[in-house]
C-alpha cells in the first residue's frame, strides 16, 4: 500500500537556519531518505520551499483569483512530503515516526488512493 | 449476556469465528456478517440434543458458505473465492492451535489499534471480539443505535482505506500495544462500573465483558509462542553476536523461556499487566452488589456491607494477582490490584492496612504519575495521619491548578472538611462536586451530605 507522509511544522520550529543543529538535521534527512530507498519502499519525496514562496489560486464562477501566500493562516505548514510503498499502516507509522519533523512538528500519514482498484479508471 | 447452553457456545465461539473468517477473507465487515449469519442459522437449528458434536467447526463451515454466497452475489473479494470454497468443502480439518491464538490476538490488536479513535476501539472490540450487537453496545453506552452504527461503519472504513493491520504486533511493540488494549478493556469496565449519566450506578454487563476480555487476552498471550527478542540478544543470536566465544551460551538460552532475561521479555511484560488488570477488575467487581443501596443510592467503600462482598471473586482476584506478580514485571495495574486486594481483605474501613496502601500509592506515583493517584494517596494519608494531613495534600494538588473540575477531588475534600468540623467550607465543596456530577446515584449521595452540613448542628 502507498502512503504519503505530509511533514508539517510551525515556521520557526526546529533548528535555526545556518546553525550547526540545522546542518546535523540535514545529514539526518539524507540518512533517513537513503534508509527508505535502501529498504526499497521509497516512491517519491521532496522538501518544499518556505511558505512565503506559496501562491494560492481559486476559481469560482469562472473567475480566477490569485493570492500571495497560503489560503489560510495556519499554525503548522506543509514543509515536504514522502510517498512510500509498504505492507500496512504499522510499517508506514514506523517509518513516518523516524522523520526529524516528528520531533518538533507532525507527520500526517495518509493512504494514497490506488486508482487501479477503482472501477472505470484508465489502465 | 453470557447465559449457559447455546449462548455459552456462542460467546466462546464468536471471537474465534470472526478472527478466522477475517483472516480467510481479509475483510472485517464481511467476516462479521458471515459469522452473524452462521449464528442465526445455529440459533434456529440447534436445540437440546441437536447441537453438533463440534459446534466450532459447524459454525466455521456454515459461515464460510454464507461468505461464498455473498461474495458471488456482490462480486467483491472474488480473488478469495477458490481458497474459501476449498476450505468450506474440505470438511472439518482442525486448525493448528498456534494459528487460532494468532488470529484471535490479531483481531483484538486490530480492533484496539491506536490509529482508531478511542470510542471506536471500544465499540469495535465489543462488537467483533465480544459479539455484542450494535443495540446492546448502544444501550451500554447510552447512545442511539444509529450513532453507534455510524461509529462502527466509520471505523471499518478507516481500517480498510488506511490499511490498519490485523496482526500480532512486532515483539518490540507488544508491551505498548498491549497497554492500548488494556486501556480499551478498562474503559469498558469503568463505563459499566460508574456510568456518568446512567440511571443506575453499575451496568454489570459491561463489567462482565471487560473481565472476560482480559481473561481471553491473558490466555492468548500465555499461549503465544515465545520468541527470542533479537534486539536484546538471546539464544539464537548469540552464535554470531559478540558473546559467541562463550561457547555454550547459545544452547543454554534456547530451552528456558521466562527464566533468561531478554528472552521474550515483551510477552512477559504484556502478560503481567494483563493479569494485573484482570485481578483489579475481579477485586473491584467483588464489591458490585454493595456499591448501591436498595434505593439506587451510592454507598461509599467505608460504608459498604463487607459481608456481602463476593468472596469467590476476591479469591480469584488474589490468585490472578499472585500469578501476575510472579512474572516479575511490575506495572501500574498490578499495583492498583494490590491496593484493591488490601481493601477487599480488610475486616473494616478503620482496620484497613493504610500504611501499605499509602506505600503502594507512592509506588504507583513512580510508575504512572497522575493527579488522580496523588488524590487517592491523600485519602490514604488522611486515614493514616488524620484528616488535616490528607487535606494538606489535597490543597497541594489544588495549588498546582490540577483536578479543578474533577468531582471526586471536591467530594474527598468536602468529606475531610466535614470530619474536622469546617461545615461551611465542606458545604461549599459539596456544592462544587454536585455541579460536576451527572450520575443520579452520586448526586443523591452528595445532596444528603450537603444537607448534613447545612442543617443546624447539635
Amino acid at each position: 500500500m502507498k502512503y504519503m507522509f505530509l511533514l508539517y511544522s510551525a515556521t520557526h520550529a526546529g533548528p535555526a537556519e545556518g546553525s550547526p543543529e540545522a546542518a546535523a538535521e540535514m545529514q539526518e534527512w539524507f540518512a533517513y531518505t537513503r534508509a527508505m530507498a535502501e529498504a526499497g519502499i521509497l516512491v517519491a519525496g521532496d522538501p518544499l520551499h518556505p511558505i512565503e514562496s506559496a501562491t494560492t489560486i481559486t476559481t469560482r464562477d469562472g473567475a480566477t483569483v490569485t493570492t500571495d501566500g497560503p489560503f489560510a493562516e495556519t499554525k503548522e505548514v506543509l514543509g515536504g512530503y514522502y510517498i512510500v510503498d509498504v505492507p500496512d499502516l504499522d510499517a508506514a507509522l514506523a517509518w513516518g515516526s523516524k522523520a526529524p519533523t516528528a520531533r518538533y512538528g507532525s507527520v500526517e500519514v495518509r493512504p494514497v488512493v490506488d486508482l487501479s482498484t477503482l472501477g472505470g479508471a484508465p489502465d | 449476556m453470557r447465559a449457559p447452553g447455546v449462548a455459552q457456545v456462542f460467546a466462546a465461539q464468536w471471537p474465534i469465528l470472526v478472527a478466522t473468517l477475517r483472516r480467510d477473507l481479509g475483510d472485517l465487515d464481511l467476516a462479521e456478517d458471515a459469522a452473524q449469519e452462521a449464528f442465526v442459522e445455529a440459533a434456529a437449528r440447534w436445540g437440546p440434543g441437536t447441537t453438533p458434536e463440534r459446534p466450532g467447526a459447524w459454525l466455521l463451515t456454515t459461515a464460510r458458505r454464507r461468505a461464498i454466497d455473498r461474495i458471488r452475489r456482490e462480486q467483491r473479494f472474488t480473488q478469495r473465492l477458490p481458497a474459501l470454497v476449498e476450505a468450506a468443502e474440505g470438511g472439518h480439518t482442525p486448525r493448528p492451535a498456534g494459528e487460532l491464538v494468532d488470529d484471535q490476538l490479531a483481531l483484538i490488536f486490530g480492533c484496539c489499534h491506536p490509529a482508531l479513535d478511542p470510542a471506536s476501539r471500544v465499540a469495535l472490540t465489543l462488537r467483533e471480539v465480544c459479539g455484542l450487537s450494535t443495540g446492546q453496545i448502544a444501550a451500554g453506552f447510552l447512545l442511539s443505535p444509529a450513532t453507534l452504527g455510524k461509529r462502527l461503519v466509520r471505523a471499518k472504513a478507516k481500517i480498510r482505506t488506511a490499511g490498519v493491520p490485523f496482526a500480532v504486533p512486532a515483539r518490540e511493540h507488544l508491551p505498548a500495544r498491549c497497554a492500548e488494549v488494556l486501556r480499551v478493556i478498562y474503559l469498558i469496565f469503568t463505563e459499566g462500573h460508574t456510568s456518568a449519566d446512567g440511571p443506575a450506578l453499575v451496568r454489570g454487563d459491561l463489567c462482565d465483558e471487560a473481565r472476560w476480555l482480559a481473561g481471553l487476552l491473558a490466555e492468548l498471550l500465555d499461549r503465544l509462542p515465545a520468541v527470542v527478542s533479537p534486539h536484546l540478544g538471546g539464544g539464537t543470536e548469540s552464535g554470531t553476536g559478540p558473546g559467541a566465544g562463550a561457547g555454550s551460551a547459545a544452547g543454554s538460552g534456547r530451552g528456558s523461556i521466562t527464566g533468561s532475561p531478554g528472552i521474550d521479555h515483551e510477552r512477559a511484560v504484556a502478560l503481567a499487566e494483563t493479569l494485573g488488570l484482570q485481578a483489579l477488575m475481579l477485586l473491584s467487581d467483588a464489591r458490585r452488589a454493595t456499591r448501591i443501596d436498595a434505593h439506587g443510592g451510592l454507598v461509599l467503600l467505608e460504608d459498604q456491607d463487607r459481608t456481602r462482598w463476593d468472596r469467590s471473586l476476591i479469591a480469584q482476584g488474589q490468585a490472578t494477582l499472585t500469578r501476575a506478580l510472579a512474572i516479575g514485571h511490575i506495572g501500574a495495574y498490578q499495583v492498583e490490584a494490590a491496593i484493591a486486594a488490601l481493601h477487599a481483605t480488610a475486616p473494616g474501613w478503620e482496620q484497613t492496612d493504610w500504611r501499605s496502601i499509602r506505600g503502594l500509592y507512592d509506588q504507583l506515583r513512580l510508575l504512572a504519575p497522575s493527579d488522580v493517584v496523588a488524590l487517592n494517596a491523600a485519602v490514604a494519608t488522611s486515614m493514616l495521619e488524620g484528616p488535616e494531613a490528607g487535606l494538606a495534600e489535597i490543597e497541594a494538588i489544588r495549588q498546582r491548578g490540577a483536578l479543578a473540575d474533577y468531582r471526586y477531588l471536591h467530594a474527598a475534600r468536602a468529606d475531610l472538611l466535614r470530619r474536622i468540623g469546617r461545615r461551611e467550607q465542606a458545604a461549599e465543596a459539596y456544592r462544587r462536586a454536585l455541579e460536576l456530577t451527572t450520575n443520579p446515584a452520586e448526586r443523591r449521595f452528595l445532596d444528603d451530605r450537603l444537607a448534613s452540613c447545612t442543617t443546624p448542628g447539635p
